[in-house]
C-alpha cells in the first residue's frame, strides 16, 4: 500500500462538542427513553392510577372478592393476549384468536359429552384443534405470503362456522362435564381471597412465555423478524420456520385458553368469543407491545388485561353504564397507540 | 479442476481464498452478469466498482448466496461449493455487510452481533431451558469490539437504533468480521456516513485485512476505493472491464474504464 495510512484519529475535540449537543436531553425525552427501554413502565403506571382512582370512587372495589373477581374476568382474554403479543411481535395480527379458542372448548367439550371420550384425551383433541388453526394460519401467511390480517379475518369466519357446524348451535352445560373440563373453574384461598386454576394456570403461561420470549434464542429471533424482517433473514434466522412456530405456539396456548374458558364460564359455548377477538388486541396494545413488531412484552400485555378490566369493573362499581365502558376502552387504545408512535420516535 | 491454468496476475504463488468462474446471471431478458471472473487472495482489500447497474450488486449477491448464478463455478479454497442461500455462504466463512445493514433496530449491539447464532448457558439452563448466555455474550461482544479497535461502541446494552450510523456501520462490520473466517464482504460500507464515520470505517477494513481476512468492497466512492484496496475490479455492463491496482491507474483512469472511454 502506497496511499496514505493516515486517516487514524480525526481531531477529536469539535465532534466531541457535537456529540454532547445532540446527547442533551429534555426532561420529556429522557421520560421517553425510558418508556423506549421499558415498554411495560407506562400501563403499569395506567393500572396504578386506575386502581387509586375506582377505589376511591367506590370503596368496595379494593375488597378482596373484588380483586378475585377481577382476576377471573381476566382470565380468559389474558391467556388469549399472550397469543395474541406472540404474533403482534412479529407484526402481524390475529383476528381469529377467539374463534379458534371457541373451536377448541367446543371439541374439547363435545367429545367428552357427546362421544364418551375420556377428559385427557378430549382436552388433547383440543390442544390438537388449537396447534391445527395456527399451523393453517401459520402456513397460509408463511407460504402464500398473504398479510396475516387477511388471513385471519378469512380463517375467523371459517373457524365461526366450523364452530356452529359441528356444535348445531348447542351450548354444553358444564354440569355434564367431567371435572377436568370444568377444573380451571375451581377456586382454592389464598390467605383471604379465593383464586382459581384457571387464574393460575394463566399466571404460569405468562411467566412461561416471558421467560422464552426473553431468555432464549427463539425469543429473540421472534423479535428480530418482527423489527425487521429482511435483516433477519440476512442474519440467517430462518424467517418462516419462525413465523410458522410462533403461530402454533399461540394455538397451543389458545386451548389452554379454552380450558380456562370453559372452567369459568362453566360451559362451552359456540357463541360469544368474538368480541375476545378484539379484547385480546386491546389488552395487547394497551399493554405497549407496538402493531409494528419488535416492541414489547407479554407483561405488558398481562397488565393491559388488567386494566381492561379493571376498568370495566370500576366503571361498573362506579354506576356507570356498559356503554361508558366501551367509551372508555376505545379511549384507552387511541390513547396507547399515540403513546406507541411518541416512543418510536426516539432517536440518540 | 487445475487452479493452475487460471491467471493471476498479482500474487501468482498464493492460492485465492475465493473464486468466480464465469458467473451468469439473468433476470428476465436483463442480463445482469455475463461471464463474470473473480479471484480474492489471502489479505487483499478488492474493491468492486461500477456505474449503476454495472452488475456490482448481482455479483456480490452471487458470492454471498443471496442469488443462485444460472451457470459459473464459485470455488472456496479451491473447493467448488454452491451457495443457495446466504447461511451457505456463512458456512464456509463468508461474512456479509449489506447495504441495508441487516441489524436489527429495536435488539441491542450484543445480541444484534449474535444475532442468528446466539450461545446458551452451560448444564441444564442451556441444554434443558435453551437458556441464553445473555452475560457471556456481552462479554465476548465488548471483546470483539476492542479487539476491533471500535472504542466508541462499549456500553453492548444499548439498542442499535440508538446508534448513529457509523456506530451501526461498525456494529455490522463487528459480526461479520467476528465469525467471517476466510472472507468479508462490505457492500457500500461508507455510502451513508459522514467524513470521521467512513475513516473508522475503512480503519476497520485495513485492520481486517492486517489480520489476514482479506475483503472484497463494493463502493462508489472513488477516494475510499483507492485509499484501501489492493486491487480494483471494474465491472462495465455485466461484464468485467479490467482489473487494476491503485499503482498502475489513476481515479480518472478507473472511471474512464467504468464508463467505457477507455480501455484498460
Amino acid at each position: 500500500m502506497t496511499q496514505q495510512q493516515t486517516a487514524g484519529p480525526p481531531s477529536a475535540g469539535q465532534a466531541d462538542l457535537a456529540e454532547e449537543f445532540l446527547d442533551r436531553q429534555t426532561p420529556l425525552s429522557r421520560i421517553r427513553n425510558i418508556l423506549h427501554r421499558y415498554p411495560a413502565v407506562s400501563p403499569a403506571l395506567v393500572l396504578l392510577i386506575a386502581v387509586v382512582v375506582f377505589s376511591l370512587l367506590n370503596e368496595r372495589f379494593l375488597r378482596v372478592e373484588n380483586l378475585s373477581l377481577i382476576t377471573q374476568q381476566v382470565s380468559v382474554v389474558g391467556t388469549l393476549a399472550i397469543a395474541q403479543t406472540l404474533i403482534i411481535l412479529t407484526a402481524g395480527i390475529d383476528l381469529s384468536v377467539g374463534a379458534v379458542m371457541i373451536l377448541s372448548s367446543m371439541v374439547m367439550a363435545q367429545l367428552a359429552v357427546n362421544n364418551g371420550v375420556p377428559a385427557p384425551l378430549a382436552l388433547l383433541a383440543g390442544l390438537v384443534v388449537g396447534l391445527a388453526a395456527g399451523a393453517l394460519n401459520g402456513f397460509l401467511v408463511t407460504r402464500f405470503r398473504l398479510p396475516p390480517f387477511i388471513v385471519t379475518l378469512g380463517t375467523l369466519n371459517i373457524f365461526i362456522a366450523l364452530t356452529l357446524l359441528y356444535s348445531n348451535g348447542a351450548t354444553v352445560r358444564g354440569s355434564a362435564m367431567p371435572p377436568l373440563l370444568t377444573w380451571t373453574g375451581t377456586t382454592f384461598p389464598v390467605g383471604p381471597v379465593r383464586i382459581s386454576t384457571g387464574v393460575v394456570m394463566m399466571l404460569l403461561l405468562y411467566i412461561a412465555v416471558a421467560f422464552i420470549l426473553g431468555k432464549t434464542a427463539w425469543g429473540r429471533h421472534v423479535y428480530a423478524v418482527g423489527d425487521d424482517k429482511e435483516a433477519a433473514r440476512l442474519a440467517g434466522i430462518p424467517v418462516n420456520r419462525v413465523l410458522m412456530s410462533v403461530y402454533l405456539a399461540a394455538g397451543a396456548v389458545l386451548a389452554v385458553g379454552a380450558w380456562i374458558q370453559i372452567g369459568r364460564t362453566n360451559a362451552a359455548s359456540p357463541n360469544g368469543g368474538v368480541d375476545l377477538n378484539l379484547d385480546s388486541i386491546t389488552a395487547v396494545v394497551i399493554g405497549g407491545t407496538s402493531l409494528f413488531g419488535g416492541r414489547g412484552s407479554v407483561w405488558g400485555t398481562l397488565l393491559g388485561a388488567l386494566i381492561v378490566g379493571v376498568f370495566r369493573n370500576g366503571l361498573s362499581l362506579a354506576g356507570l353504564d356498559v356503554l361508558y365502558q366501551t367509551l372508555a376502552v376505545g379511549v384507552l387504545i387511541i390513547v396507547a397507540v399515540s403513546v406507541d408512535q411518541w416512543i418510536r420516535k426516539v432517536k440518540s | 479442476m487445475t487452479m493452475t491454468e487460471f491467471e493471476a496476475p498479482h500474487v501468482a504463488t498464493r492460492e485465492p481464498i475465493l473464486q468466480a468462474r464465469n458467473l451468469v446471471k439473468t433476470f428476465g431478458r436483463v442480463v445482469g452478469l455475463d461471464g463474470v471472473s473473480l479471484d480474492l487472495y489471502p489479505g487483499e482489500v478488492l474493491a468492486i466498482i461500477g456505474d449503476n447497474g454495472a452488475g456490482k450488486s448481482t455479483l456480490i449477491k452471487c458470492l454471498t448466496g443471496a442469488e443462485v448464478p444460472d451457470t459459473g463455478e464459485l470455488f472456496v479454497s479451491g473447493q467448488q461449493v454452491h451457495f443457495k442461500r446466504p447461511q451457505d455462504a456463512r458456512v464456509h466463512g463468508i461474512e456479509t455487510v449489506y447495504q441495508n445493514l441487516a441489524v436489527s433496530p429495536a435488539l441491542d449491539v450484543a445480541s444484534n452481533l449474535f444475532l442468528g447464532r446466539e450461545e446458551r448457558r452451560a448444564g441444564l439452563l442451556g441444554s434443558v431451558f435453551r437458556m441464553l448466555d445473555t452475560k457471556g455474550m456481552r462479554t465476548k461482544a465488548k471483546d470483539e469490539l476492542t479487539r476491533l479497535g471500535i472504542s466508541t461502541l462499549q456500553d453492548v446494552t444499548v439498542p442499535v437504533e440508538n446508534l448513529s450510523g457509523g456506530q451501526r456501520q461498525a456494529v455490522a462490520v463487528a459480526r461479520a468480521a467476528a465469525f467471517g473466517s476466510k472472507v468479508v464482504v462490505l457492500d457500500e460500507p461508507t455510502a451513508a456516513l459522514g467524513v470521521r464515520e467512513s475513516n473508522q470505517v475503512l480503519q476497520l477494513v485495513r485492520d481486517l485485512r492486517d489480520r489476514g481476512l482479506p475483503v472484497i468492497l463494493i463502493s462508489h466512492n472513488m477516494p475510499h476505493v483507492f485509499d484501501v484496496a489492493d486491487r480494483i475490479h471494474i465491472q462495465r455492463l455485466g461484464k468485467c472491464a479490467a482489473t487494476i491496482t491503485p499503482q498502475s491507474h489513476s481515479m480518472t483512469d478507473a472511471v474512464a474504464i467504468m464508463t467505457g472511454a477507455a480501455t484498460a
